[in-house]
C-alpha cells in the first residue's frame, strides 16, 4: 500500500470537500488506511487512478487454481522474513505423473497424491495437487490422465510445451481451473493465447531473471494477470538466489513484472528433496515433484506447517484426554496445556518413562504452562472443568492428578474442587520419567 | 522494465572463531577449523561473502541411555563406546569436528566420577584428530568439577566447553579461560538472552573470539519455526552491526531424534529410520539457511545429505 503522502501527491489538492473530508490530505490518510474508496473523489484523474490502483495492489499477486474445497492459493506474500509478520499461503506441493511411464502408472500416481494426507496437531496436511506431464509418451494417454485427474478432487497442473495439446488437455478439465505449464520464449504467443482464451493461470518460464522479467511483462501486456514464475532452478544455490531475488524485487522494490507467485520443478533424488525443503523456507509458492517418498513427504509437510505458522498465533492441539501407551484405569493422570510445543515435549517425556499414562490437555488458547498460569488461562477451575468434561474419573480410578511443578500453587484449590489427590510433578517435564517410576501402582 | 538484482549490504560481519589447535598451535589436532566470517545472509554470493560454509559436527553421547534404540541398531556397536563412536565420526562418517556429550556425569543417573570422564576425553583426543567440543550433563555442580578436569587434561587443544547458561556460566567460563579453550553460550530461544549471555561472558573476561552461541535449535515439528526465526533475527542483528551478536552460532540438530514422530512406527509415513534421516537433515538445513555456522548432527546418512546440500549451496555461485 502507498503511504498517505504518496497518495496525496496524486490527488487534485483542491480541498473541495466533496469526498466528505475537509482536505485532500485528510482523504489521502483515510485511503492509506483503507477506510474509504478512491471513488469517493469525483475529480481524481484517470492517470492518477490507474497509478493508485497499481500501487495499491499487493506486491505479489494472489493466484489460485483448482476448484472446490481443495482449490489452492499461491502468492499474496508481503514479507521477506516470517518474524516480520507471517507467511500466508503455504507452498503448494504437487506430484508429477509423466506420460513416459504410461497411463496406468499415471493413474497410480494420481491416486498416490490423493492418499498423501495426514493429520497433525489438529490440521490436515496434504499433498495439494497433481501435475500431468507430456514428455515422450502417447498424447492420448496424456489427455486421458488429465481427464482422470479432473475426475478426482485435487487441483490439476497441465504440463506440456505444445500449446495445441495444452488447449486440448485444458478442455478435458475445463471446469476444474487447471494451472497451465508453461510459456517460454519458444512457444510464448501460442501458450499465452491458450491461457487467455480459457482464462487460466499460466506459468512463465525462463532460465535467467532478465528473460523472465521480459516474458512476464510481455504476458501482462497481453492481458494475462494470473501468472506464476518459473525461474529455472538447476542447483540448490541457483534456487535460493533466484527465489530470494524475486521475492526481494517484488516485496522490497515493488518491481511489478516479478510480483507473482513462483514455482520450481524438482527431480526424484534426495538432493531434490532438500531443494523442496529449501523451497518451503525460501519463497517457492509451488513445488512440483517427480517423486514423493512417504519418508520425505511427512517431514516436508511438517516443515511447511512450521514455517507457515503465524508467529502470533501458536499452533494448538485439541483439548481432551489423550492416552500415552495403553493406559488402564490404574494408570496415572497428568495435565498440561494445549500449546503444541508443550504438548509434544510433555508427551515425549511421558513416553520415555515407558509407563502408560493418561494425559489431560487443558485448553489455554495455545499458551504454555507458565504463560497461561500468569494470564489466568490455566486455573484450578479450568483444570477441574476439563477433568469433568473429559470424564477423567471414569477412565482412571486412581483419583489422583499429577500437576506441572510450575503451578504447584494451585494444588490446594484443585484438590478442593475435584476431591482428587493432587501430586506436584517436576518443574520441567524432563523430570517426568524419574518421577513416574516412583509412583505407586 | 529491466531487471536489476536487488542486493543488500550490511555493516556487520560475523567473527571468525577458531576451533581446535594443531601441533604448531600447541595442541594435537590435525586441523584448526574456522567458523563464521560471513558478512551477509547465508549462501547469497551475489552480495556477500561466506568464507566458511557451515561446519558439520557429529555428536558422541557417552551413554546409550540417551540414544534411541533404532539408532543403536543402525549406527552399530560403536555407539556403545564413545571412543569408537568418535573414531567413526572422524573416519567413515567424515565429521569436521566432534561434540562429546558427557551425559553419564548426570548425578541422577550414572553419576560417573569426573576422573573417569577426564580419562574418556583424553582417550578420545588420543584416538582422533578432529577438533572437539565437550558438553557437560547440565547439572551445574557436577559440570564444574568435570569441566575443570577436562580443561586441564586437554590444555592447548582449544576445545569448546559447554553449555554456559545464564545462571551457570562462571565455573565453566573459568575452566575454559584457564587453558585457552573456548566456550559455548546457551540461550533459550530468546534474542535478548543470547545477547545477555555474551555480555556476561565478556564481562567475566572471556574474549569474543572464544565464544560460540547456541541459541537453541528446536527440531522440526517441535518448535523449529521459533528457532528458525530466532536465528534469522540474531543473524540480522549481527549483520546490522551489533558486536555482541557477532559470535558464530552452533545449532544442535541431533535433537531431531528426540521427536517421537521422527522415528515412530507408522506404515503410512514409510520407513521410520529414513524418515528420521530426513527429519534431521531438514532440521539442519533450516538452521543453516537461517544462519548457523556450525551444525551438530547424529546420523551418518543425514550428515551426507546435509553436506551435499551445503556443497551445492556454497559451490554453485
Amino acid at each position: 500500500m502507498p503511504t498517505a503522502m504518496e497518495i496525496y501527491k496524486l490527488l487534485p489538492k483542491t480541498n473541495c470537500g466533496e469526498c466528505k473530508f475537509p482536505t485532500c490530505l485528510a482523504f489521502a490518510m483515510q485511503l492509506a488506511n483503507q477506510k474509504v474508496a478512491l471513488d469517493a473523489c469525483p475529480h481524481v484523474s484517470p492517470e492518477a487512478k490507474a497509478a493508485l490502483e497499481e500501487s495499491g495492489a499487493p506486491p505479489i499477486r494472489l493466484v489460485s487454481f483448482g476448484s472446490g474445497d481443495l482449490a489452492v492459493k499461491m502468492g499474496d506474500e508481503t514479507q521477506l522474513f516470517r518474524h516480520d509478520k507471517t507467511f500466508y499461503n503455504p507452498t503448494v506441493l504437487g506430484l508429477v505423473a509423466d506420460d513416459a511411464d504410461g497411463l496406468d502408472a499415471m493413474k497410480a500416481k494420481i491416486e498416490e497424491a490423493h492418499a498423501m494426507s495426514f493429520e497433525r496437531v489438529g490440521q490436515i496436511m496434504r499433498v495439494d495437487s497433481v501435475a500431468l506431464r507430456h514428455s515422450t509418451g502417447s498424447v492420448d494417454d496424456f489427455v486421458e490422465a488429465v481427464k482422470t485427474a479432473a475426475g478426482r478432487e485435487l487441483p490439476v497442473v497441465i504440463m506440456c510445451d505444445d500449446a495445441g495439446l495444452a488447449a486440448k488437455a485444458a478442455d478435458a478439465c475445463s471446469d476444474r481451473k487447471p494451472l497451465l505449464y508453461r510459456a517460454t520464449a519458444s512457444n510464448f504467443d501460442a501458450m499465452v493465447a491458450v491461457a487467455k482464451e480459457k482464462s487460466l493461470p499460466l506459468v512463465v518460464g525462463a532460465s535467467t531473471l532478465e528473460e523472465l522479467t521480459e516474458l512476464a511483462d510481455k504476458a501482462k501486456k497481453a492481458g494475462l494477470n494470473d501468472l506464476v514464475l518459473e525461474p529455472g532452478t538447476e542447483s540448490l544455490a541457483d534456487m535460493l538466489v533466484k527465489m530470494t531475488a524475486i521475492r526481494r524485487a517484488a516485496v522490497k522494490n515493488k518491481f511489478r513484472p516479478l510480483g507473482f507467485p513462483t514455482i520450481a520443478i524438482l527431480g526424484p533424488d534426495m538432493m531434490n528433496h532438500m531443494k523442496a525443503a529449501m523451497g518451503v523456507m525460501k519463497y517457492s509458492s509451488a513445488l512440483l515433484m517427480d517423486d514423493m517418498p512417504r519418508e520425505m513427504v511427512y517431514p516436508l509437510l511438517a516443515l511447511r506447517q512450521n514455517i507457515f505458522t503465524d508467529p502470533q498465533v501458536p499452533i494448538q492441539v485439541k483439548a481432551g484426554l489423550y492416552s500415552v501407551g495403553e493406559p488402564t484405569d490404574k494408570s496415572p493422570v497428568m495435565f498440561t496445556t494445549n500449546f503444541s510445543l508443550t504438548y509434544f515435549t510433555v508427551r515425549a517425556d511421558i513416553e520415555k518413562s515407558k509407563i502408560p499414562a493418561w494425559m489431560l490437555v487443558v485448553d489455554t488458547e495455545g499458551q504454555s504452562v507458565m504463560t497461561a498460569f500468569a494470564a489466568g488461562k490455566l486455573t484450578p477451575e479450568s483444570v477441574a472443568k476439563s477433568i469433568d468434561d473429559f470424564q477423567v474419573k471414569e477412565k482412571s480410578s486412581r483419583n489422583e492428578i499429577i500437576i506441572p511443578g510450575m503451578v504447584s500453587r494451585m494444588s490446594g484449590k484443585l484438590a478442593e474442587l475435584t476431591d482428587m489427590k493432587v501430586t506436584v510433578g517436576p518443574r520441567e517435564s524432563s523430570g517426568l520419567p524419574k518421577m513416574m517410576k516412583t509412583l505407586s501402582s | 522494465m529491466g531487471f536489476e538484482m536487488p542486493t543488500e549490504k550490511y555493516s556487520g560481519r560475523i567473527k571468525e572463531v577458531a576451533i581446535g589447535a594443531t601441533k604448531d598451535q600447541g595442541g594435537t589436532r590435525t586441523a584448526r577449523l574456522i567458523a563464521g566470517g560471513s558478512n551477509g545472509l547465508p549462501f547469497l554470493p551475489f552480495e556477500s561473502e561466506m568464507p566458511h560454509p557451515p561446519l558439520v559436527a557429529m555428536d558422541v553421547v557417552d551413554t546409550v541411555r540417551m540414544v534411541p534404540e533404532q539408532l543403536q541398531e543402525s549406527m552399530g556397536a560403536a555407539v556403545k563406546d564413545p571412543v569408537e563412536w568418535a573414531k567413526k565420526c572422524e573416519g567413515e562418517w567424515g565429521a569436521d569436528l566432534c561434540v562429546l556429550k558427557l551425559q553419564s556425569a548426570n548425578p541422577e543417573e550414572e553419576d560417573r566420577p569426573a576422573e573417569e570422564l577426564e580419562a574418556l576425553v583424553q582417550k578420545t583426543l588420543q584416538s582422533t584428530g578432529i577438533p572437539m567440543v565437550v558438553y557437560g550433563c547440565g547439572f551445574e555442580e557436577k559440570d564444574a568439577k568435570v569441566m575443570e578436569k577436562v580443561s586441564n587434561a586437554a590444555k592447548g587443544e582449544r576445545l569448546f566447553l559447554g553449555l554456559a547458561e545464564e545462571k551457570a556460566y562462571k565455573s565453566i567460563a573459568a575452566a575454559s579461560m584457564a587453558n585457552g579453550h573456548g566456550i559455548v553460550a546457551f540461550s533459550n530461544l530468546d534474542i535478548n538472552l543470547a545477547k545477555q549471555m555474551n555480555i556476561l561472558l565478556l564481562d567475566f573476561g572471556m574474549k569474543p573470539e572464544n565464544i560460540l552461541m547456541d541459541p537453541l535449535m528446536a527440531p522440526l515439528g517441535m518448535g523449529l519455526e521459533y528457532s528458525y526465526s530466532n536465528i534469522e533475527r540474531l543473524r540480522l542483528g549481527a549483520l546490522s552491526g551489533d558486536p555482541v551478536l557477532q559470535m558464530p552460532m552452533i545449532c544442535d540438530c541431533s535433537c531431531a531424534w528426540t521427536v517421537p514422530e521422527a522415528l515412530e512406527e507408522n506404515p503410512e509415513r514409510g520407513d521410520p529410520e529414513l524418515r528420521g534421516v530426513y527429519w534431521e537433515a531438514m532440521t539442519a538445513l533450516a538452521a543453516a539457511v537461517a544462519g548457523a555456522d556450525v551444525v551438530i548432527m547424529r546420523h551418518p546418512r543425514s550428515v551426507t545429505t546435509f553436506r551435499n546440500s551445503i556443497k551445492a549451496l556454497a559451490g554453485g555461485a
